[in-house]
């Protein structure tokens, strides 16, 4: 049986996160068997058979004109043609933005079970099992279904892409959906772009978060420069969000985002349990306070015990001398 | 207006997690539980509509165990106008039986009658963020997940939505799923009249069955600890010693 893949694109280009769910839908292949297909809604071809070398063996592609941008009802009747089509054992979705919108949709449509935001996949006894995180990250739910096919969605960087394969050119099929967008009671009007150049945190392979030792707003300019420096995206603690410092976009945490990156430098946050929880799935932790006793320490990879003001314009310094080197 | 939101009993964010007996559910002792605070910015929206609007009704909806009316009675206190408690023996649920039993309480008179249909984002605790979206599949409504701005014109909504590095602005027609983030409003705190006025509000229990699980969940375990990290030193001065380490141990620069 065919293991089927979303393969999600934005203003016609196809985002990492569909390579890290084919390069998981191979390795599941490996045990499972089957072809892997990707399916894709886009307004025209978003370049899908260069995914030859992530893995897919067929893409499927809907297109439409709505399809520019995500328009949830007619993504979600595409996807169900394609499984209609495919009759899969596991359907993959990234949990982006858009897989956390749509999955649950087609879940629906399907009428069939799907683990949401998970970091890994098993095959046991033939069967898939996934593993997800639950209260933030605090612990780890594994979960089988009793329905089929097995709708997973994947949480951003924790799955690598398959390896650049020789694996041809795939062939890209049509997916006739017969969808009327006039019906559509939801319209994606515009795409407001907040930070443009810049990975969203969920996606960020490096990151620099500030906490309330900053002792204000003006301050996190120290953040920013060092995030700019590493290439990194900046983040924040609760309870800088919640004194108003920065949008509630830039929340690491429980109530904020879960983030996985390469790197994650915490600076002059304590690490309340809720912030410990969005952030200890990182790669490598570092974390800079002035207080030897902070929580954060107990997570670190790496400490270093300072004050913030002195220490990250050195590190600063440090990094772009590195850079020029 | 007829509007719903539908709440969720979770644990505190400040719990720590201990794993039951069973191995596979969350070990309740200890556990304070709130109304899932996402939740929290789904039903001061709707109280903020019904106020400018100066009429309509909102009724909070929730499913679980005997122990859910707590979580009710708080959001009559903020302002609610009446709850319903889907009852259920209080074990675990997968996000499509809860949807499906909450879509078929919304199929009913009068609530099939509401032009919004409101959730969080997602509950703090399973962190699904499936089950708006599956009433509104459900019942054949838009859905607009974790919105974060919002302006009501009569049967239109204009709508923003965080996206990856951005925001979709997204226009809907009534009735519709919304699912709120945090960001859309600062929610009010219940006031001692509030308070009074909510142990007289209705709170009608209604025993459900829950419809057949589509997942099973085999496990729940703590992560693995991380590996016990390092100081590097202390001061601008350790600063070398940490690129050094990140660069040449972690190699993540």
């Amino acid at each position: 049986m065919a293991i089927l893949v979303f393969v999600e694109q934005r203003n016609g280009q196809v985002r990492s996160v569909a390579r890290e769910a084919l390069g998981e839908a191979v390795r599941l292949a490996a045990s499972l068997g089957g072809p892997v297909v990707g399916v894709c809604a886009a307004a025209s071809d978003p370049g899908l058979a260069r995914l030859g070398e992530a893995g897919a063996s067929e893409i499927l592609l809907a297109a439409h004109p709505a399809f520019h941008r995500y328009e949830p009802a007619g993504y979600a009747q595409a996807v169900a043609a394609a499984v209609e089509r495919v009759k899969p054992s596991v359907v993959l979705f990234p949990a982006s933005s858009m897989g956390r919108d749509l999955a649950p949709r087609v879940a629906a449509r399907l009428g069939v079970g799907l683990a949401a935001d998970c970091t890994a996949l098993a095959v046991e006894d033939g069967r898939v099992v996934a593993t997800r995180p639950v209260y933030a990250g605090k612990a780890f739910q594994r979960v089988a279904f009793t329905t089929a096919p097995a709708l997973v969605s994947l949480r951003p960087k924790m799955f690598a892409p398959a390896p650049a394969q020789n694996g041809g050119t795939p062939p890209v099929t049509p997916l006739a959906v017969d969808y009327d967008s006039a019906t559509a009671r939801s319209t994606v009007r515009e795409l407001k772009t907040t930070s443009a150049g810049k990975a969203d945190l969920t996606e960020a392979e490096i990151i620099v978060s500030g906490g309330r030792g900053l002792q204000g707003p003006e301050h996190f300019d120290l953040i920013e420069s060092l995030a700019e420096a590493l290439g990194a995206t900046v983040g924040a603690s609760r309870a800088v969000v919640d004194a108003g410092w920065r949008p509630h976009e830039d929340q690491v945490g429980q109530t904020g985002k879960t983030v996985s990156p390469k790197l994650y430098v915490a600076v002059a946050i304590s690490g309340a349990v809720q912030h410990l929880a969005g952030m200890s799935s990182s790669r490598c932790i570092v974390a800079i306070n002035k207080d030897p006793e902070a929580p954060i320490f107990k997570v670190a990879d790496f400490g270093l015990v300072g004050d913030a003001f002195e220490v990250v314009p050195a590190l600063i310094e440090a990094v772009k001398a590195l850079n020029r080197a | 207006m007829l509007q719903v939101v539908c709440i969720k009993q979770v644990a505190d964010t400040e719990t720590r997690v201990k794993v039951a007996a069973d191995g596979r559910t969350l070990d309740p002792g200890g556990v304070t539980w709130i109304l899932n605070p996402y939740d929290e910015f789904a039903l001061e929206q709707a109280l903020r509509i019904r106020e400018s609007a100066g009429a309509g009704e909102v009724v909070v909806i929730s499913l679980g165990g005997p122990g859910v009316p707590t979580t009710l009675r708080n959001a009559l206190a903020l302002g609610a106008d009446r709850a319903i408690h889907l009852k259920t023996d209080g074990g675990p649920t997968d996000p499509l039986q809860v949807a499906r039993a909450l879509a078929a309480e919304l199929k009913t008179p009068p609530l099939d009658s509401a032009r919004l249909l409101w959730f969080g984002k997602q509950a703090v605790d399973d962190g699904a963020c499936q089950v708006a979206p599956m009433v509104a599949e459900l019942l054949g409504h838009p859905c607009v997940t974790v919105v974060a701005a919002m302006e009501l014109e009569g049967e239109q909504a204009l709508l923003e939505r965080e996206v990856e590095g951005g925001r979709e602005v997204v226009e809907v027609t009534l009735p519709a799923v919304l699912a709120a983030d945090k960001g859309l409003n600062e929610p009010r705190y219940a006031s001692l009249k509030g308070i009074m006025a909510a142990k007289k509000k209705p709170l009608e229990e209604k025993p459900i069955t829950l419809p057949a699980p589509s997942l099973e969940v085999l496990s729940l375990a703590l992560p693995p600890a991380r590996a016990p990290g390092r100081i590097v030193g202390q001061g601008a001065a350790a600063v070398p010693e940490l690129v050094r380490v990140l660069r040449e141990e972690a190699k993540v620069i």
